[in-house]
């Protein structure tokens, strides 16, 4: 019986959809099932992100307004066999999404896998309540930065008061996903700190994701940046982020701006 | 891509352009027949189900948006020890109506 992740965040250009990607990779690399879905109508971009953007046929659309069979509009990953993408579509409007329709598609989404990670399109309206509405466990993605804090801020207020769990008096599952975090900026005091962020929300730490180079490339080419570089830094934070989803206790490595050997030699900054 | 990976991450851009040209022409040339993919399927499973009972279940349909040319797949699962209908030429014509 799957677990319904929402990675959700208010504010547009955090990472969502990078770390929903890259969740979701390296779950199915442990061998999870996983099901990755896009909600943002009208402004797909996880498929892009995916690597799959020519293979869309059907959509989560089509799925909610019966033109399409569930089967048909799950794309099978080519590099991992258990991980799965329901894209959202390009072309319709947001107000075909309907809660109905959102709430048949998890029911029927459940039995068959371990996650459903649900991308969440930015801002507070239709889509991204929907995005969070069945969620068991949200993912908050924020940025160290003002305006990023206050609107997870918001978020959080809506995850507990807008969704099933919500109304049914069960407690959302909340954990805070940082990234773009540049411990260089954030050492000389120019950029909120970690225990800043954390303060404020007052919601558990999933993980810190180092600003990286890493990420852009492996959305160039369309891999997760887990599967395209998982030895990275941005890699390594994701696959330990996962590892928390999944119950285990990993270590929380926070991104240094000190040179290890290895970076002097190759005269670059870490991270 | 594996080729590229080889020279280092300088050439990602050059992919990523490229992965948006082809991407863009499709979205742009889309335009109003945004669903001419459902709708040959729609139109394929209609000329087959004249002749035999098609599970809808069994369909599968893919696509590979190529630079020129973009591949239309479309599998169906017939079961081997179904009869053909046989249709008269006049129900035929009540079922494309």
């Amino acid at each position: 019986m799957a677990q319904v992740v929402v990675v959700t965040s208010g504010k547009g250009g955090v990472g969502k959809t990078t770390s929903t990607a890259a969740l979701g990779a390296a779950l199915a690399r442990e061998g999870e099932r996983v099901v990755v879905i896009d909600f943002d109508v009208g402004l797909r971009n996880l498929d892009l992100v995916m690597g799959a953007e020519r293979r869309v046929v059907f959509d989560l659309i089509h799925v909610v307004q019966g033109t399409a069979r569930l089967s048909q509009a799950l794309i099978r990953d080519k590099r991992i066999d258990t991980l799965f993408l329901l894209a959202a579509s390009q072309t319709r409007d947001k107000d075909a999404l309907t809660d109905d329709g959102v709430e048949r598609v998890i029911r029927e989404l459940r039995p068959s896998y371990d996650w459903i990670i649900c991308d969440s399109p930015a801002g507070i309206e239709r889509g991204a309540l929907l995005a969070m509405r069945y969620a068991d466990i949200a993912v908050v993605v924020t940025n160290p930065e003002v305006s990023s804090v206050r609107d997870s801020d918001r978020i959080i207020g809506l995850l507990d008061s807008t969704t099933q769990k919500a109304k049914t008096g069960e407690l959302m599952e909340k954990h805070l996903l940082l990234t773009r975090y540049d411990p260089v900026r954030a050492g000389r005091g120019e950029m909120l700190s970690i225990d800043d962020v954390l303060d404020i929300l007052c919601i558990p730490l999933l993980g810190i994701i180092p600003e990286s180079k890493e990420i852009l490339h492996a959305s160039n080419v369309g891999a997760p940046v887990t599967l395209n570089n998982p030895t990275s830094a941005p890699a390594r934070a994701y696959n330990d982020a996962a590892r928390r989803l999944q119950g285990e206790v990993v270590p929380l490595v926070v991104p240094s701006d000190k040179n290890t050997l290895f970076n002097k030699l190759l005269g670059r900054r870490a991270a | 891509m594996r080729f590229l990976n080889l020279f280092g991450h300088h050439q990602s851009a050059r992919t990523a352009q490229h992965r948006l040209q082809v991407l863009l022409m499709h979205e742009r040339s889309a335009g109003g027949k945004a669903d001419l993919i459902p709708m040959l399927r729609e139109d394929i499973l209609a000329a087959i189900g004249k002749h035999v009972i098609v599970d809808l279940d069994k369909v599968r349909v893919r696509v590979e948006r190529g630079d020129a040319v973009s591949l239309l797949e479309i599998d169906i699962e017939i079961p081997t020890n179904v009869k053909p209908m046989h249709t008269a030429p006049v129900q035929q014509a009540e079922l494309l109506s």
